[in-house]
């Protein structure tokens, strides 16, 4: 079942004489008396939605989010870190103008308006939704994804309609690896980043030659992320004595459960996300696993410890993107919670970062273009530039547009430890991200053309 | 994972998911059966059903009035939306009823997550089922063993009501032949409306016990939608055994095929009705349907 809330567009765009569509279509003609693209028009033919998406004084960005479904908490979370972006570019945010130093207001004086749609986690209604900011609003980026499925949807999206776009929480190696494109570039970190990370603390705390049971959800993330965490900790003698394959949403993780329970396991590693891995931590908890066998978070859930309750994740070792403590170690962090928090009045999660960061990335990119003509943003987001983030420095990767970026380890706090109501996790590392990663080609990623 | 001891684990979790579903289904099964209205804002009720009782639960702290608020709160919004909208459709072809019942579950889902959020909602079993019971050869929630015997008794209740009954007669009745029924002075229209409540009543009851098993999120009706149809279909449509019996083997199919291969527990399901809906197509004890 399928429920579609619609596209909501905030501020429309306003639909400009064109003179012809013949951007979109992929034609010769070009928009006449258009002083501002004239010369970029003559240098470049059309491509995408350019320059049809960049003739007025706004820009239109498309906003593919689950809003419901499996991953709806963790896409609201996203979608305000995506709306805060857009505030502080339209307002040449200070915040912003360290992330991209050349940002004044809006994106090379362009205002950014956006739309946002319902995807539910679904691939083909996230794409179904994109195609229509493409066509309707002559959307000049994408974003969106909460599931690697739908980022991998809108990357062959992106590649085919020659449309940026920029993920949302992508945690699957696939989205820069085998289905890497040349018009998709990633800001979080993804399987084989948090299981380097996570790995030698895990083997730290808990040793060398144990068992553990996975729980995986059966879509591209689950299974690159258990193969990236099981890879590492083989090197440890660690076995995976099951793997516990689950649909996207499953009702009830009672029979994966048992089999866990009958595996001889001692750790279990629960690779599930948004209520799926609510689900299948409280019910591991009924079925008293949890006093069996230590679990473990390799790809850390938004909102996770608050939703699953009872302390259940004190002492739960896990790999993040970004944790708002880490206001202490970085200035930009401090003044990004401070913001977030004073909008939405609660602390932001990591999607909210993620989304918040992706933008900025991309508005610098633009920036340092000088133009909105993709193969020049592309390249410039290729130039490899160090930029200020959240959590340090940062850069792309030009082979693969997987930004590079550390990852965070943290553990869960024991309601005795807790500061306040949303100090759920302990800070123990931010690991370099530049060793964690595989080599470029080693997940078979091939970026394609530029035009 | 083939041991003896995961199978006996299985197997008895399958009696437990079975007869969840059994319950689910049933209230589909009967308001199919007497209106012959396929309902799929099925799976919406059962989630209203776990909101309104984790509502009174956050209010009162008291499972037994989660339960009661829950059953109840079903039971009425049942019998409204019958009169208010569910009525009209009596006559009018089933891509209509399944269009209206379609888009009420759209708008309860949304209601709900305004309300609600799409946060994760608990509801915690009462302490004298919290905890692990050790049966020997396997230990299991204690909450779910009671849910066994919730259902058992409350499937033995609704089978009552529906084959024991003054009411389940004239409800019957007014199935078998509207006009009859009709013109001996009963109004069958009430009779509608109160088997409407009872099947979402049912629905409502399910999704409230079933709370303390699954945390709550406006999107819990959709997954259940799929597999409550699928064990009617596979049970006979607007049959009341037939969803005890094919909730049974839905739950079996699940847990047993998990137990070798948990990717192919859902595709199992499917296979198994496909199954069944071959070699019979009104399901196994299903009797001619309405035409």
């Amino acid at each position: 079942m399928t429920k579609d809330r619609g596209s909501m567009v905030h501020s429309p765009a306003r639909r400009r004489f064109l003179g012809t569509s013949a951007a979109v279509a992929g034609g010769l003609v070009l928009p006449a008396g258009l002083p501002m693209q004239a010369l970029a028009a003559e240098q470049h033919p059309p491509i995408g939605t350019w320059p049809a998406g960049v003739q007025g004084n706004s820009v239109f960005i498309g906003i593919a989010v689950p809003r419901t479904g499996t991953y709806a908490v963790q896409g609201e979370d996203e979608l305000k870190g995506w709306q805060l972006a857009i505030e502080h570019l339209n307002s040449g945010h200070p915040l912003m103008k360290q992330i991209s130093p050349r940002t004044k207001k809006g994106v090379l004086g362009k205002e950014v308006k956006f739309g946002v749609a319902d995807s539910a986690a679904k691939p083909n209604d996230a794409v179904q939704a994109e195609q229509r900011f493409i066509s309707e609003n002559k959307a000049i980026l994408m974003t969106g994804s909460t599931s690697s499925a739908v980022a991998v949807a809108l990357n062959k999206l992106a590649e085919r309609e020659k449309v940026l776009y920029v993920t949302g929480i992508s945690g699957s190696n696939d989205t820069t690896g085998k289905d890497c494109v040349r018009y998709g570039f990633r800001q979080c970190f993804y399987g084989q980043t948090a299981a380097a990370a996570i790995g030698p603390v895990l083997v730290k705390a808990y040793g060398k030659n144990k068992k553990a049971a996975y729980l995986t959800p059966d879509y591209t993330y689950g299974h690159t992320v258990t193969k990236s965490v099981d890879d590492y900790l083989k090197t440890a003698g660690w076995t995976m004595v099951t793997n516990q394959v689950a649909p996207l949403g499953a009702p009830d993780y009672s029979s994966y459960l048992l089999n866990v329970a009958n595996s001889g396991a001692d750790m279990l590693v629960n690779v599930n996300w948004g209520h799926d891995a609510v689900l299948s931590i409280q019910q591991a908890k009924q079925f008293g696993i949890l006093e069996k066998m230590k679990l473990v978070v390799p790809y850390q859930i938004p909102f996770l410890a608050r939703e699953v309750g009872g302390n259940l994740l004190s002492g739960v070792y896990a790999a993040t993107d970004f944790w708002w403590t880490l206001e202490d170690k970085f200035p930009l962090a401090k003044q990004f919670v401070a913001e977030f928090t004073k909008k939405y009045g609660y602390r932001p999660e990591w999607g909210a970062n993620n989304a918040y960061m992706s933008f900025a990335l991309w508005a610098d990119a633009v920036e340092n273009a000088g133009t909105f003509y993709p193969p020049d943003v592309i390249k410039s987001f290729e130039a490899g530039r160090k930029l200020q983030s959240t959590v340090g420095e940062v850069y792309f990767r030009k082979e693969d547009h997987q930004l590079v970026r550390p990852v965070v380890i943290v553990r869960g706090k024991t309601a005795k430890e807790m500061k306040n109501k949303e100090d759920y996790w302990e800070v123990l590392d931010v690991v370099a991200g530049a060793p964690l990663m595989q080599k470029p080609d080693a997940f078979g990623c091939k970026l394609g053309s530029y035009t | 994972m083939l041991t003896w001891s995961n199978f006996v684990a299985q197997f008895f979790n399958g009696l437990a998911l079975g007869a969840l579903l059994a319950l689910i289904s049933s209230g589909l099964t009967i308001i199919y059966g007497t209106l012959g209205v396929l309902n799929l804002a099925h799976g919406a009720m059962f989630m209203l059903g776990g909101y309104a009782g984790y509502a009174a639960y956050t209010a009162t702290g008291s499972f037994i009035v989660a339960v009661i608020a829950g059953t109840l709160f079903l039971l009425v919004f049942g019998i409204v939306i019958e009169r208010g909208i569910i009525r009209y459709f009596y006559n009018r072809p089933h891509e209509d009823q399944l269009l209206v019942t379609f888009g009420l579950a759209i708008c309860l889902v949304e209601v709900v997550r305004l309300v609600f959020s799409s946060e994760s909602r608990s509801v915690p079993a009462p302490p004298v089922f919290s905890g692990i019971t050790s049966l020997g050869f396997m230990l299991y929630p204690t909450y779910r063993l009671a849910l066994m015997g919730i259902v058992t008794v409350a499937l033995i209740a609704l089978f009552l009501v529906l084959y024991r009954t003054r009411l389940g007669l004239i409800v019957r009745a007014g199935i078998e032949d509207p006009v009859m029924t009709d013109s001996l002075g009963i109004n069958v229209y009430r009779v509608f409306m109160v088997v409407f409540g009872i099947g979402a009543m049912a629905a409502g009851f399910a999704g409230i016990i079933n709370a303390p098993v699954v945390s709550l999120t406006p999107d819990v009706g959709e997954s259940i939608l799929v597999q409550t149809f699928v064990v009617v279909v596979i049970g006979g449509v607007g049959s009341f055994p037939g969803a005890v019996v094919g909730g049974l083997i839905a739950g079996e199919i699940i847990s047993l095929t998990s137990m070798v291969n948990p990717a192919y527990a859902y595709v199992m399901l499917f296979a198994a009705m496909t199954l069944v809906l071959v070699v019979r197509p009104r399901g196994l004890m299903g009797a001619k349907g309405r035409e």
